[in-house]
């Protein structure tokens, strides 16, 4: 099956990633705490853009609204351990399909009555909003006060119940980055993405050679609502407060497609890229600002902000295809 | 609870409506004619909640009367955007465009947050606690003149666009894009124009709205998503529809509020939105795409 | 049993009547042009046999089943292949690939899709361009590409849409050899809009005329030609690339 998966792959592209697997294995052996911290956020964004990039990239559906997924994947895990003692192993099952049901029925509503394009994106920050408010007020997992989750002492990992060190964390996240890359890949040769990609790219001549449209569009929304929330359960675990007001919010939402957006949407390595790029050079910024003695909120987001923009603008396409292309990867 | 309550409720939502029907006018100027979809809409206009702010301490000019030079700023800012931004990507995909105005919004949001900091700060005008007193209906002062303001500034709108030759010219670019090119109009100017006569009505709205609310930097994105929603609502591309669309709203979301609770009354903004997508995607006043 | 049949279908866009009871039947193997002036309603037949939209009016049927009403991707699968008047390449993937897309609605696994596909290249001359984005075709090669596409579907009606617009007349010929090849080989049934006259009359065995909606003429080319109300519809118009 591995010799399936790399059949078609430029030598050099297995050497690079290889090489890039096992700097990322050995990171937290010379990072400390605030590296490792920030190895952990780099894995996440790179962990939610994919899955998010499969909505967008490969099947063309613009969503702003991810942090739904996000916030119900989350919540669920959660709950269910912090009211019922349930180890996330078994309570992610419970965040991926009520994310899968939120995903299905915003799928449902939009394609089958051609809700699409930017009314489609408009519809998906709705049902985040909608969640938003909702959670503020739902009292089983205290709304707008917060859930905490219990912090236990870290001196042993407890896998199981996800409670453990940075280090462990930071693992995790990388196992399920990694795991998502090898899935996308997978799906792009697959039958599903030969027909995501057809759909991208022209709807209406998919619809002529036979392409269930409503059926692998829905397909691909569930499949990314899935993935993320596994984002979410993660998400819960490692920072142990969900406020409603913070995870189902907007700028969340577009925090997480930026990665995506300006690595290269559709590509395979692009979420990954950016999310390197993205956050490494944020935190490089706070970095130096810190040095200087400058401590102001929002200085990150306009840097996120200007960073779109120059992309949008200038690379289109992401910083990844001519980053690819000089590397030799692609034609 | 008694009528009244209900009646005074309704008229202070009908009222604030129209300042938002004046900030969804602007969005649907800009889309309607632009075919662009403004995500920095309510971002714009908390930017003119700050310059009221500013010259109301400062100059101690009144919102109401500050919003003339306000729109006029805004007016600008709109023209210089749609030049320098919009107009070199128009044949891009649409949702690069949409990613612009994300953009756009995100500096935005934060540099009002780095330079005015999150808390909110609000106008305390020499009217802002008088009310009047109709009946057994007891409306705010502000609300009045602010409403009184939006409907002043949208018939001067819907004036420029029926009478005048700008207006007229910008109809048709919005009618039929090759056409205009074709019969010599600077399309692109004629573009920029109406992007800033949108961002124009939404400084207005943001200086009437001063008089009435507080301001923090994360209303704007919130006001995006209203703005849109009554613009979806009432007719993407219908001008009364965007007025109707703004009263409706502020009549469910005061309703919304008084009935249920207060911090819910956005649910039901999002529910009606939720519904019209689905069900009429034309909205009440607009008429289905040709 | 004919392949094809249309019986009493009418549509109208808001009011504007654009076909208003056609009925006409194609014969299985048979390669069947329509004609007629633009706007003539040409399109709007062949849309409502592809499923884009139902007929307000009337029936359609395909080897004696109903297929009126279904998607356009249930009419692929039926067997009914068409191609668009304005080309729809997947741009951003390789000529093979767009290929391989309408394979998989015949084939299971992707690498037989992708065998599948290659030899429908070779068929029709694209199999050295196999790996190049689509983007970077030709128009007469785009063309190929759509017709290569649809064929992967393995239809048994293949709907062409003013596939020969924009050719040079040698380009046009080999498109033409192309098609008499296939209907001889493998019986396939051609149903072409065509205004370029060269190509019809030396693909068509039999051609029905629309004009404002209604059909005027039916026979084989040669008696359509010397109809009079065929030339009087076309007078002033030019017939001919």
């Amino acid at each position: 099956m591995i010799g399936r998966l790399t059949e078609g792959v430029p030598r050099r592209a297995l050497v690079l990633l290889a090489a890039l697997f096992l700097l990322l294995l050995v990171f937290p052996a010379f990072a400390g705490g605030y590296l490792l911290a920030v190895g952990f956020l780099i894995l996440y964004f790179a962990f939610v853009g994919q899955a998010w990039n499969i909505m967008m990239g490969f099947a063309g559906q613009l969503s702003l609204g991810h942090s739904l997924y996000v916030g119900l994947g989350a919540y669920a895990a959660a709950a269910l351990y912090v009211h019922f003692g349930v180890s996330p192993w078994i309570g992610l099952g419970a965040s991926i399909g009520i994310s899968m049901l939120a995903g299905a029925a915003i799928g449902f509503l939009a394609f089958r009555f051609g809700v699409a394009g930017v009314y489609f994106a408009i519809l998906t920050i709705a049902f985040a909003e909608f969640a938003r408010i909702g959670f503020d007020h739902f009292r089983w997992v205290q709304g707008s006060s917060g859930f905490f989750l219990p912090v236990a002492n870290y001196t042993t990992n407890d896998l199981w119940n996800l409670r453990g060190s940075p280090t462990m964390f930071y693992y995790l996240m990388l196992a399920l980055t990694a795991g998502a890359f090898v899935l996308c890949h997978a799906l792009l040769r697959s039958r599903l993405g030969y027909y995501w990609l057809a759909i991208r790219e022209s709807p209406e001549a998919a619809e002529a050679l036979g392409v269930n449209l409503f059926r692998y569009k829905m397909a691909a929304v569930v499949i990314s609502s899935a993935m993320t929330a596994l984002a979410g359960v993660m998400f819960a675990f490692y920072y142990n407060n969900l406020f409603p007001e913070q995870i189902f919010h907007i700028s969340r939402s577009i925090e997480l497609i930026l990665g995506p957006i300006i690595g290269g949407i559709g590509t395979l390595v692009g979420p990954i890229v950016g999310a390197f790029l993205l956050t490494g050079l944020a935190e490089g910024l706070r970095e130096v600002m810190l040095r200087l003695g400058i401590d102001v909120p929002g200085v990150k987001q306009v840097f996120y902000g200007i960073c779109l923009l120059l992309v949008v603008m200038f690379l289109p396409d992401g910083v990844w295809p001519p980053i690819a292309k000089k590397l030799g990867l692609r034609r | 609870m008694p009528v009244e309550i209900y009646l005074n409720v309704a008229a202070g939502g009908l009222l604030t409506g129209l300042v938002y029907g004046l900030m969804a006018l602007g969005l649907s100027v800009i889309f309607g004619v632009v075919r662009v979809v403004n995500f920095a809409h309510g971002e714009m206009m908390t930017l003119a909640m700050y310059l009221a702010l500013l010259l109301f301490t400062t100059l101690g000019l009144d919102p109401l009367v500050a919003l003339v030079p306000i729109a006029a700023a805004l007016l600008v800012f709109g023209y210089l955007l749609q030049i320098g931004l919009i107009n070199p990507f128009i044949n891009r995909p649409e949702h690069s465009q949409f990613m612009l105005l994300v953009a756009v919004a995100l500096i935005l949001v934060n540099a009002q947050l780095i330079v005015f900091g999150p808390d909110a700060q609000g106008i305390r005008t020499r009217y802002s606690f008088d009310s009047f007193q109709l009946g057994p209906l007891i409306v705010d002062a502000a609300k009045v003149y602010a409403a009184a303001a939006a409907l002043v500034v949208a018939a001067a709108l819907f004036a420029f666009f029926r009478y005048t030759l700008l207006g007229k010219a910008i109809r048709a670019c919005a009618d039929n894009y090759h056409g205009a090119l074709v019969v010599g109009l600077n399309v692109k100017h004629l573009y920029a124009l109406t992007f800033g006569l949108g961002a124009a009505c939404v400084g207005a709205a943001g200086a009437m709205l001063m008089a009435v609310i507080d301001v923090t930097p994360s209303i704007g994105p919130a006001y995006t998503l209203l703005a849109f929603v009554i613009v979806i609502t009432g007719g993407l591309g219908s001008m009364p529809g965007a007025l109707l669309g703004g009263v409706l709203i502020g009549l469910t979301e005061a309703l919304g509020g008084v009935l249920f609770t207060p911090s819910a009354k956005s649910m039901f903004a999002f529910a009606l939105l939720v519904l019209v997508l689905l069900f009429r995607p034309q909205g009440i006043l607009g008429r289905k795409a040709a | 049993m004919s392949a094809l049949e249309l019986r009493g279908i009418s549509k109208s866009f808001r009011g504007l009547k654009a076909v208003t009871g056609a009925s006409f039947e194609v014969a299985p193997g048979a390669i069947h042009g329509l004609i007629g002036p633009n706007g003539a309603g040409k399109t709007t037949i062949f849309n409502m046999v592809a499923g884009v939209y139902a007929p307000d009016e009337g029936e359609i049927l395909f080897d004696g089943k109903p297929v009126h009403g279904l998607r356009p991707d249930q009419i692929c699968a039926a067997g009914i292949g068409r191609t668009f008047q304005i080309v729809k390449p997947f741009a951003g993937l390789s000529v093979l690939d767009n290929v391989v897309v309408g394979a998989l609605l015949r084939e299971k696994r992707v690498t037989a899709a992708k065998v599948h596909a290659a030899q429908i290249l070779e068929r029709l001359g694209l199999a050295p361009k196999r790996d190049l984005p689509a983007s970077s075709l030709t128009l007469p090669d785009r063309k190929r590409l759509e017709v290569a596409r649809a064929l992967a579907t393995r239809p048994r009606l293949l709907l062409l849409d003013e596939v020969m617009a924009g050719l040079r007349p040698t380009e046009c010929d080999q498109m033409v050899a192309v098609f008499r090849e296939l209907n001889r080989a493998e019986g396939l049934t051609i149903l072409l809009i065509e205004h370029v006259m060269r190509a019809v009359m030396a693909l068509a065995q039999r051609i029905v005329v629309l004009n404002y909606g209604k059909i005027i003429a039916r026979g084989t080319p040669e008696e359509v030609v010397r109809d009079p109300a065929v030339l009087e519809c076309y007078l002033g118009e030019e017939a001919e690339v």
